[in-house]
């Protein structure tokens, strides 16, 4: 995806590398290679590949990752915002 | 049991020995279960410790390239789905790794079709007909999903390993080290795309760095195309009478000669900037300058402005054509906004950052289009 670059300085996601017990479950499951492994702990190497999809903090076995998860969808976003952020949709059985 | 599960009429001409009517009978298959059809994608039934498993076909039918093109085009989709539970594929035995889907038609069959000539089961979880990623993301794809649908097929008397291969894009949805908690599966993250299913089976459940990586290629844009056509397109359609009505408005009050021909043009600006934001948006992607995806939208209908503006140079006023084309640059950008949906790389942050920037300049767009567009006629 390095052809496809979103926009910069967005995404929430923080590593705790206090925290890390250097698993490396977050590598596996990031679709956009943000991680890697350097020596015992896991570091970010690609911050603003992140979409803060949430499944990195979701599988992290300590809690060493934060991330405001959600989706990146116009139509789902303006519908939370619409009907408040638990009842939010894409409407139409967008996907 | 046999006969009791054929239609009367059939068993009855067959112990005639003549068809029953109008032609010969149709076979009958000792599958036939009153008010059950077996599907199309089903090759046999294999006994196991839990009963009959469908084992599934392997190659794709006509019938499934049907289904697949028609949900493609938004016919159907939100109704493309096979029954949740646990199918097989070849001849799998207990060691055979478990193969974990969404049963959304299109995830399954992408599964089946990269299985051929291999041993596998397949679990097929509940996701509401949603695929693996979409279904992740908002809730249907989850642990407890997983772990209720092995404990519901009695996985553990089928396989002697405690193993789950899920698809790694469920991972935003799925917590693994909860599926193990759940049902003592312990769930391993398989390659992100299908088609590397055999690669990482064959390689002892190894991913290499491609198989981890989404991508976004062209025809993987073009594909969702017309569903995002259809999706957008149809909150647009109230705009083709709306346009029509505002175009006769004039010094006369209504005109019905200046609707029609202002109104083709109003049309005209709607389908360029559907065009321009919901078509050559996506296919042309990489390439449009910026990262905002109303920035793209709008260059793209500034770029498709040019020709509808010279086609119609000469047809209405120079006000009212500025106003069309700020109305289709305006529209390209909403749908171009809408289409962060759509793609695997847009974080939720940057999408309301640039909603909130973007969404004002559409309004001011449109408005000062309509503006111009009813005050050309009385400035004459």
């Amino acid at each position: 995806m390095k052809d496809l670059r979103y926009i910069d300085n967005m995404a929430t996601l923080k590593l705790h590398t206090d925290l890390c017990v250097g698993c490396g479950l977050c590598t596996t499951v990031c679709p956009h290679g943000v991680f890697s492994l350097e020596g015992p702990k896991a570091r970010i190497d690609d911050l603003n590949g992140c979409m803060e999809c949430g499944a990195c903090a979701r599988n992290c076995p300590v809690a060493a990752i934060s991330v405001n998860p959600g989706v990146g969808c116009a139509a789902y976003i303006i519908s939370g915002w619409i009907k408040g952020k638990d009842k939010a949709s894409c409407g139409g059985g967008c996907c | 049991m046999k006969d009791n599960l054929m239609a009367f009429g059939e068993s009855a001409a067959r112990d005639l020995g003549a068809p029953c009517c109008c032609g010969p009978a149709s076979e009958g298959d000792d599958r036939e279960m009153p008010g059950y059809s077996v599907c199309r994608f089903v090759d046999s039934f294999m006994e196991t410790p839990e009963g009959a498993v469908p084992v599934v076909k392997t190659r794709l039918e006509r019938v499934d390239h049907l289904g697949t093109l028609a949900a493609r085009c938004n016919v159907g989709r939100s109704d493309y789905r096979v029954a949740p539970g646990l199918y097989a594929v070849g001849e799998p035995t207990e060691t055979a790794p478990v193969l974990v889907t969404a049963n959304y038609k299109m995830s399954f069959d992408a599964v089946r079709r990269t299985l051929s000539g291999m041993n596998a089961w397949l679990l097929v979880v509940d996701t509401k007909g949603i695929n693996v990623w979409c279904a992740a993301g908002k809730g249907s794809f989850s642990a407890e999903g997983v772990a209720a649908m092995v404990t519901k097929t009695g996985l553990t008397q089928v396989v002697s390993h405690r193993k789950l291969i899920l698809p790694q894009l469920c991972a935003n949805g799925v917590t693994a080290r909860e599926v193990k908690k759940r049902c003592g599966f312990r769930a391993e993250f398989g390659p992100l795309r299908a088609s590397d299913l055999p690669g990482f089976i064959q390689s002892g459940l190894n991913a290499d760095a491609g198989m981890r990586r989404i991508t976004f290629t062209l025809k993987e844009r073009l594909e969702l195309m017309p569903v995002e056509v259809s999706l957008t397109g149809r909150h647009l359609l109230w705009l083709v009478p709306a346009l029509f009505l505002l175009s006769g408005v004039g010094p006369g009050f209504f005109s019905f000669s200046q609707a029609v021909l202002k109104g083709v043009a109003a049309w005209s600006a709607l389908f360029t900037g559907i065009l321009a934001g919901a078509v050559i948006t996506p296919a042309l992607l990489p390439w449009l300058p910026g990262r905002a995806f109303a920035v793209k939208g709008a260059l793209a209908g500034l770029l498709c402005g040019l020709p509808f503006g010279l086609f119609y140079w000469n047809e209405v006023g120079m006000g009212s054509l500025f106003a069309l084309i700020c109305w289709l640059t305006a529209v390209s950008s909403y749908l171009a906004m809408n289409f962060t949906g759509a793609t695997p790389y847009t974080s939720p942050t940057g999408v309301e950052h640039e909603m909130k920037r973007a969404i004002p300049a559409q309004a001011v767009a449109v408005i000062v289009g309509l503006i111009i567009w009813l005050a050309a006629p009385f400035t004459g």
